[in-house]
């Protein structure tokens, strides 16, 4: 058995990623796997136990003054601004650098090596048999990709839920990479609508087979996305209606469908996840 | 010595630009020969740390004093360990900032700024 993974993501932040991720998680007896590595929040309502931590670290270059001749060939090579020639010194901005090693490539004296930077953690957990994984990017620290491709290099085998980040950045192209499917969830509003169109586009570009989730839905002010859906010929997997119940349990960091509006909503939507993606 | 000017144009009449890192154009004006020449900011559009590709070509061009609106802390940190002074003007014709400057009327920043502020959040 080899590992099939479905990314969730929305363009838009807020729309109800983690709340689709973690109650269908449960559902389809999936795992889950936060890649909203700037803000994991899947554990708030999953609540793994056993969890392990591996360090990410990124390799940083390291000048060796000694052999250094200041000729700024590195300065002027990186595409980053990572190196800065005070011609007294290089500097090393550390949180700049790509690890793209181009520094040490035209390094005419060798005098660049590299050392280990630890920017995140990986955390792996279990909640009844499921595996659950979480990247976290360490405190101001920029660039979340490194974290995201440690945590996507092994995912486990069987069917895997991949907790997107917001947008349609790096951050969310470097999770859709691992990707075989995609769920896109949005709500009815003009931003839910702009921000779903762009993630449309990224998913289309990878070629990706997809659907929809409205959650928050409104019957009286949701027919323009319905209409979009459908010129756009685009499966709608379910409804999630828009209920202060559920605001409620969210802020306790329980599970939506605990209600059971809500369970029965997140049944269809499973049931109808199973018609796009065939992973039976 | 050498005086750096943020410019939002190439001339002298062009109005002082308040960023750093993403201004347009340096204008460099060399006291001892009473010359100036322009330069394209490399920083402006790189995709981060402008400021600190800008504080690069200062530096590459042995300028001893930078006029501008403010500083962020990458770029204000490698002005200092450069010996750069900084001083701050308002959004003023060049020539008019030059000249105050000359009249010893521009204070001297003697702090960073917020980063990113040349991205917009600023104003």
């Amino acid at each position: 058995m080899r590992a099939l993974n479905i990314a969730i993501l929305s363009g838009k932040g807020g729309t109800g990623k983690t709340t689709v991720a973690t109650n269908l998680a449960e559902i389809l007896q999936a795992n889950y796997i936060d890649c909203d590595v700037e803000e994991p929040n899947g554990y708030i309502f999953l609540k793994p136990e056993n969890i392990m931590n591996v360090a990410v670290e990124v390799e940083c270059p390291d000048i060796n003054m000694e052999k250094c001749i200041l000729c700024g060939e590195c300065t002027k090579t990186c595409q980053f601004n990572a190196l800065f020639n005070t011609k007294k010194d290089i500097l090393v901005f550390e949180k700049m650098c790509h690890s793209c090693k181009a520094c040490s490539i035209v390094c005419k004296t060798k005098a660049i090596t590299f050392k280990p930077r630890k920017v995140g953690v990986i955390e792996k957990g279990e909640k009844q048999g499921l595996i659950c994984m979480r990247g976290v990017l360490d405190i101001g620290e920029a660039m979340a990709v490194p974290v995201i491709k440690k945590l996507l290099r092994h995912t486990p085998v069987g069917l895997n839920l991949l907790d997107c980040s917001p947008g349609t950045s790096c951050n969310a192209v470097s999770t859709l990479r691992h990707a075989q499917g995609a769920l896109l969830v949005t709500e009815p509003s003009a931003f839910g609508l702009h921000d779903l169109r762009m993630a449309i586009c990224l998913v289309r570009k990878f070629d990706l087979p997809f659907g929809v989730i409205i959650n928050k839905w409104d019957e009286k002010n949701g027919e323009f996305l319905e209409r979009y859906l459908d010129g756009e010929g685009i499966k709608i997997l379910g409804y999630i209606p828009y209920k202060r119940e559920a605001a409620e349990v969210y802020s306790r960091g329980e599970m939506v469908r605990t209600i059971p509006a809500y369970q029965q909503a997140f049944d269809r939507i499973a049931s109808s996840c199973g018609e796009v993606f065939q992973w039976n | 010595m050498k005086i750096a000017l943020t410019c939002t144009g190439k001339e002298m009449n062009d109005n002082l630009d308040l960023r750093f890192g993403r201004c347009s154009y340096f204008i460099i004006f060399d006291s001892e020969k009473g010359v100036s020449y322009t330069l394209e900011n490399k920083g402006q559009s790189s995709g981060g740390g402008a400021g600190i590709a800008a504080a690069q070509q200062i530096i590459d061009e042995e300028v001893e004093v930078v006029i501008s609106g403010s500083m962020g802390p990458n770029a204000y940190n490698l002005m200092m360990s450069s010996g750069i002074k900084v001083y701050a003007s308002k959004e003023l014709p060049c020539a008019q900032v030059l000249e105050s400057f000359n009249k010893g009327e521009l204070e001297e920043i003697t702090q960073a700024g917020p980063s990113h502020m040349g991205m917009g959040s600023g104003k």
